[in-house]
């Protein structure tokens, strides 16, 4: 029969749209659930503080490393960019606008993805194959409110935290860059920044943006790793999908919020 | 790790990102700047405003001492009536002249005060009468060569 390959093609087709959709039906009540049990697991503060640490404190280094060499790389590339056109006094603007807006919350996002979702993920599906969330829910402790909750809280806190400091440390490389070593002026580097970026809308932006990343990136993390296949290979297989995913939702958020937030910005 | 160094630990953390977004406020996004000043409210008429935008500066000698906050079309005169914040601590004459402005040939478009000889200030909601639209450049350039065609060829 000659339509059987068709068939078969179309068939996968179906499977697999099934299998999204389910998935994605699963992830929606896996986050309703893990708001559900936030109160519980808030209400137990050293919980989520143990999760600050690991997410946040941990990602420090890596954040404030990559901050200072952005910044660093955006002071002279754009530099050497304006200055084409005669306006290397902007370059404080320049860095201080692609930062606060745009890389400041995606890089770290991005960071924050692979540094700390991948370990939030690798844990939880680690403790499902060693069956310690089967365990837990004998003695009846609701690995939801124990476990899950709590990192995920860990990493909404850590995100807008960990992109700020990312934007600030951006910053400071462009001005070791440009002031100390281009010598810009460093009244018209700050003067410039200050007069072409608003804490409304850039900056209240920037935050929105980090916090949906966050978010976005906890449950991806915490999902995965609760939804991990019980084996070695199956966590393995999660802990990619996290970083996969969480990188890819990161970008697609951050298009859709820039359309939102920056569309009308200086139209009447 | 125990307890007490995992609780010093996050301080340190949030301390330091609280600090980066007050860093981006206050160094970066210059909020103390004037939005928080108490300000009054002036209005002007331009036939013309170019491309001025919302929250363009309004300056007066180079300061900046407002931002525009509203531009809409008048649809009796057809004229765009601008309502500017300015600055509680600038006052400014009742005949001051207010301009459309460039800074620059590609610069940003602003509201530049001339200050006027009137003793009696513009109080709130005040409305500036002189006005000078901004310059559009192609009008400018395809009267120059509408002067050039008319006066005869040169030499």
């Amino acid at each position: 029969m000659p339509t059987k390959p068709l068939a078969n093609g179309l068939r996968r087709i179906g499977a697999g749209t099934i299998r999204a959709v389910s998935r994605m039906g699963f992830a929606a009540r896996f986050f309703v659930a893990v708001l559900y049990h936030s109160p519980a697991a808030l209400r137990r503060i050293p919980l989520t503080l143990r999760e600050v640490y690991f997410a946040g404190v941990l990602s420090l280094v890596v954040i404030i490393v990559s901050g200072v060499f952005v910044g660093m790389v955006l002071g002279l590339q754009g530099y050497d960019t304006l200055n084409l056109y005669g306006a290397g006094d902007s370059l404080g603007l320049f860095v201080g606008l692609s930062l606060v807006r745009e890389l400041g919350p995606v890089v770290a996002g991005l960071l924050f993805a692979s540094r700390a979702g991948s370990a939030i993920t690798a844990e939880i599906g680690l403790m499902k194959t060693t069956e310690q969330l089967s365990a837990m829910e004998m003695m009846a402790v609701d690995p939801l409110a124990r476990i899950v909750a709590p990192r995920f809280w860990g990493g909404v806190i850590s995100m807008p935290l960990l992109a700020a400091l990312f934007s600030v440390m951006g910053v400071f490389g462009a001005y070791v860059v440009g002031v100390r070593l281009i010598g810009v002026d460093s009244g018209t580097f700050w003067g410039n920044m200050q007069a072409g970026i608003e804490f409304r809308p850039d900056v209240t932006n920037s935050i929105i943006k980090s916090v949906v990343f966050g978010v976005a990136v906890s449950l991806i993390a915490v999902f995965e790793g609760y939804d991990a296949k019980p084996t070695a290979e199956g966590v393995s297989a999660a802990t990619t999908r996290t970083v996969v995913e969480g990188s890819l939702a990161i970008l697609a958020l951050d298009f859709i919020l820039t359309v939102f937030m920056f569309r009308g910005v200086g139209d009447v | 790790m125990n307890r007490s160094a995992i609780d010093l630990w996050v301080g340190i953390f949030v301390t330091i990102g609280i600090g980066a977004i007050v860093f981006l406020a206050l160094k970066v996004g210059n909020l103390a700047s004037l939005d928080s000043k108490p300000s009054y409210h002036l209005e002007a008429s331009f036939t013309n405003i170019g491309g001025l935008k919302l929250r363009a500066p309004v300056r007066a000698a180079g300061v900046i001492v407002g931002r525009v906050e509203s531009v809409k079309l008048d649809t009796t005169t057809y004229e765009a009536r601008v309502t500017m914040r300015i600055d509680n601590d600038y006052k400014f004459s009742k005949d001051t002249i207010a301009a459309v402005l460039t800074s620059g040939l590609l610069g940003e478009v602003y509201i530049g005060l001339e200050i006027g000889g009137d003793p009696q200030m513009l109080a709130d909601n005040g409305r500036i009468t002189k006005t000078q639209s901004a310059l559009v450049l192609e009008k400018l350039i395809s009267q120059f060569l509408f002067d050039k065609v008319s006066s005869g060829p040169g030499q």
